[in-house]
């Protein structure tokens, strides 16, 4: 237990509440002044050794100060140097270093014989799996096995699962959770501008005037960017506009909330559009010189078919031909769609026509996981484009991310199938230059895509992947669709191998299961969601035999005989892979900040060219890969030109009908991170939170006699469970809806929702199918 | 062991169920007085026991600290806090778990 060396203890605590509270005080109102006799005698830090690392959970990526004592991680505060949080931390990142400390953390590892799991030694496990894999690839061939990673991946851990299995194994069979997450974000951001992240960065929340929140309940998934949010309306009286197809904590504390019907957000951006041209609001000078017109393929499907594939065609469009097309989304016509008034379409629609006001568009989960997730993501950047507010300050265009290194490790490392640390495997010049990098022949890298998440999981199933690691993920939660999944990990001549730090449904599939090192207790990168990449040191010592995810890797590498690629030395093997993993970014476009600057300061933002992070890319006063002597430049597409997109509204593939009449839309709540294996072993959010539920409207719950504790009756077409109800508890979902949060491993939802995804992104949707709801 | 609990200001909007389960006998405060009552609050609230404040010299901003004994009293004092009128705001900075000496 923390003891101050201090005799009166209550003393010494009541003056750490009064430096907390002169600390936050000073970030809300910089130049803030106390009489000196109260700044006086305020204690420092203790006893504690205070170390910066970023936050171990959410893609905001806020900076915690770690306090150690004795080897063990007991406290956690903001850092005030961060830009991000400015000292500020969200209840789970408060908690954060309790998630090290739970009774069952896994310590040594265990080899699953006879039906049972034996503890043996870590050289035993990691010769297991170098010689399953082995195998695997001698009886069944090289795509036969695969990894299954995560966006709270370090970035070393990422780069060397990819440099293992793409660049020495010869597969591309490497895709990581971030798929489930952000990959229409990613594909958004190419389509549209042909360059993967934000161009804007969080100072955007100093400037913008207005906040439009697309389906995203920031308050609760990112409440320390929404604290900064409210800040601001304290301060300059800025508006916040939430636009959700349910009311949470996010629309209770917005200026203005206004509900949609599912999927209909694309009928609404359209309509947005439609109001910016039909008043005169487009910024024609910008839209001449910076942008181009396209539209694509429609009725793509929705994937729900095995080996199902899509490619888009592109093709020029004019913007005659794109006025013409918008004449279908006149907000009449839309309120007529998505239930959303036309009076309220153009009330959004006047703040991003209005030349004056700075507008911040912000969006996670809600448009990502959709089955036209690109398409939302291209029609938000129509806003922005035709309007011309972007790459400025306040003017953005932001998709946020869900997990800590979602961004630094799934996007720029590029642990997704099609992915390469620069550039993709399709690319021939992209191959050579990480096949010359990472020592390996050019051929050995598959200029084929191949096994995206969904499909990943249906090829074990079917039995054309044989093996599968899964570090940091816990896909037996997460799954869409999750019983014909979890049915298939147990069938014959399936080996399976997880890295984690808790016993989870996933470890409950293993044929091994590794401990892994956590956080702090290895030495790692994370990047966050505007581009900045932070360091992270050892602080204390992993439980056991816990090893980094990263050094597992490179042991069962050097196993399989690739010595020569992984010869790092385990004293300075993360400083090595970083350096290493640099020479592919390098350039004006993506630099990346040397290690030294990462361990002197919060972060920094790439493209860090010439000692200077770049907060607005594309912007030639900010952006010094800007190069058409323009004061914009679209430099990732071949013409310098941002593309707006022509894309209609579509439906969901799986809409309310007269038998399944509900909709069901899952998502996640403040106290819980993604599947609760570390937050629910923290007692104070367990408490607060401790079980799963059924949120149901007022009148639909009065309709069927349905009270709060009351167990409800899902049923989707992929079978039925019991709920316990929540009725104006809280969130309230629109009529004809349900929402259940997916922390509980005890009610695993993803049981009933369906594995539909983007055709583009490959994204699933998890935010729609059709539920029948009954009092059970 | 005892992990030092820092909710930022303005979350109390977001955490209302978190501030009913963690029980925190010391807490620090940023107190924001109506335009033009700051003095006003300041009296008031340096009138409570088991109150300390600190007003900001060059801003309409107040440092409170409460330090109560029991459950009970916190409950009491906590409702007390919520009848000032003279105050806009108070938003929760940061929250103790201790022993009495």
């Amino acid at each position: 237990m923390y003891t101050s060396t201090l005799t009166n203890r209550r003393s010494f605590i009541k003056k750490m509440a009064v430096l907390s509270a002169m600390t936050a005080a000073a970030t809300m109102f910089p130049g803030i002044m106390f009489a000196d006799e109260q700044e006086r005698n305020l204690p420092k830090s203790g006893n504690l050794d205070w170390k910066k690392a970023p936050c171990r959970f959410c893609g905001v990526g806020c900076g915690v100060l770690v306090g150690v004592e004795k080897g063990k991680a007991v406290a956690v505060k903001g850092d005030p140097k961060s830009t991000v949080n400015k000292g500020l931390c969200c209840v789970k990142g408060y908690h954060s270093v309790m998630a090290m400390y739970g009774k069952d953390r896994l310590k040594h590892p265990l080899v699953k014989k006879n039906g049972k799991y034996v503890k043996t030694s870590m050289k035993e496990a990691l010769d297991l799996i170098a010689s399953k894999m082995q195998e695997t690839i001698k009886d069944y061939g090289k795509n036969a096995v695969s990894i299954y990673g995560s966006g709270q991946w370090t970035i070393p851990d990422g780069y060397v699962a990819s440099k293992l299995f793409k660049g020495c194994i010869g597969t591309n069979n490497v895709e990581a959770n971030a798929r489930l997450c952000m990959a229409s974000a990613v594909t958004g951001f190419l389509t549209s501008f042909g360059s993967d992240e934000p161009m804007g960065c969080y100072e955007d929340i100093d400037h913008a005037d207005v906040f439009v929140l697309w389906g995203n309940n920031m308050a609760e998934m990112h409440p320390v960017l929404f604290s900064r949010l409210l800040d601001q309306r304290l301060k300059r009286g800025v508006k916040i506009i939430d636009f959700a197809t349910r009311t949470t904590r996010t629309s209770m504390a917005a200026d203005k909330s206004i509900l949609f019907k599912p999927n209909t957000d694309l009928a609404v951006a359209n309509a947005i559009c439609y109001e910016i041209i039909r008043n005169g609001w487009v910024n024609t000078s910008f839209v001449e010189k910076h942008c181009s017109l396209s539209k694509g393929l429609t009725n793509m499907g929705y994937g729900l078919e095995d080996k199902y594939s899509f490619k888009d065609k592109p093709e020029k469009i004019d913007f005659e031909a794109y006025k013409k097309f918008l004449e279908d989304y006149t907000p009449e016509k839309v309120e007529k769609i998505a239930g959303v008034s036309a009076k309220d379409i153009k009330y959004m629609a006047s703040y991003y026509g209005d030349p004056n006001t700075k507008v911040m568009s912000l969006w996670c989960m809600g448009m990502n996981q959709h089955t036209r997730g690109t398409w939302i993501n291209n029609l938000v950047y129509n806003i922005h484009l035709l309007t011309g507010k972007i790459s400025t300050p306040g003017n953005s265009p932001f998709s946020l991310t869900g997990q800590p290194s979602a961004c630094g490790t799934v996007r720029e490392v590029g642990t997704l199938t099609h992915k390469l640390p620069h550039g993709v495997v399709m690319n021939k010049a992209h191959r050579e230059h990480a096949a010359k990098i990472w020592d390996v022949p050019v051929e050995n890298i598959d200029p084929k895509p191949s096994l995206h998440t969904v499909e990943m999981f249906r090829a074990l199933d079917r039995g054309d992947l044989r093996f599968m690691w899964i570090q940091v993920t816990n896909p037996m939660v997460t799954m869409p669709k999750l019983k014909r999944y979890r049915d298939a990990t147990k069938k014959e001549g399936r080996f399976i191998v997880v890295s984690d730090i808790y016993p989870t449904p996933t470890t409950d599939i293993a044929d091994v299961i590794l401990p892994s090192a956590m956080w702090i207790e290895r030495e790692g990168m994370y990047g966050n969601s505007e581009r900045r990449t932070q360091y992270f040191e050892q602080m204390v010592q992993p439980p056991g035999e816990a090893m980094s995810d990263t050094w597992q890797l490179i042991e069962v590498a050097r196993r399989m005989g690739f010595e020569k690629q992984f010869a790092y030395k385990e004293e300075t093997h993360i400083e090595e892979i970083y350096n290493e993993y640099r020479r592919h970014h390098e350039g004006k476009k993506h630099g990346m900040a040397p290690l030294e600057v990462l361990k002197s300061q919060p972060g920094a933002m790439w493209p860090y060219v010439d000692g200077k992070s770049t907060q607005w890319r594309f912007n030639s006063t900010y952006d010094p890969a800007c190069s058409n002597g323009e004061d914009f430049h679209f430099y990732g597409k071949p013409d310098g030109k941002a593309v707006i997109w022509q894309r209609p509204y579509e439906p969901a593939p799986e809409e309310p009908d007269a038998e399944f009449d509900f909709w069901l839309c899952t998502g996640r709540v403040v106290e819980h991170w993604h599947s609760g294996s570390m937050t629910r072993r923290i007692p104070v959010l367990h408490r607060a939170m401790p079980e799963g539920y059924v949120e149901l409207h007022p009148a639909d719950a009065k309709r069927m006699q349905i009270r709060t504790g009351d167990l409800v009756k899902l049923t989707t077409r992929r079978g039925s469970m019991k709920i316990p109800a929540a009725v104006n508890q809280r969130g309230v979902p629109v009529k004809g809806q349900v929402f259940v949060p997916f922390f509980d491993e005890n009610i695993l939802i993803n049981d009933l929702t369906l594995d539909a995804f983007c055709p583009i992104s490959k994204q699933p949707d998890y935010k729609k199918c059709a539920v029948k709801v009954e009092k059970a | 062991m005892t992990i030092v609990i820092e909710i930022p200001a303005f979350m109390s909007v977001i955490y209302p169920c978190i501030k009913k389960t963690i029980k925190m006998p010391i807490k620090s405060y940023l107190a924001h007085p109506h335009h033009g009552k700051k003095m006003e609050l300041y009296q008031t609230l340096s009138a409570l026991s088991k109150c300390e404040v600190i007003p900001a010299e060059n801003k309409d901003l107040l440092i409170l600290v409460t330090d109560t004994d029991s459950s009970s009293e916190e409950d009491r004092l906590q409702e007390k806090l919520q009848a000032i009128d003279s105050m806009k705001l108070l938003a929760m900075v940061s929250g103790f778990n201790t022993t009495k000496n």
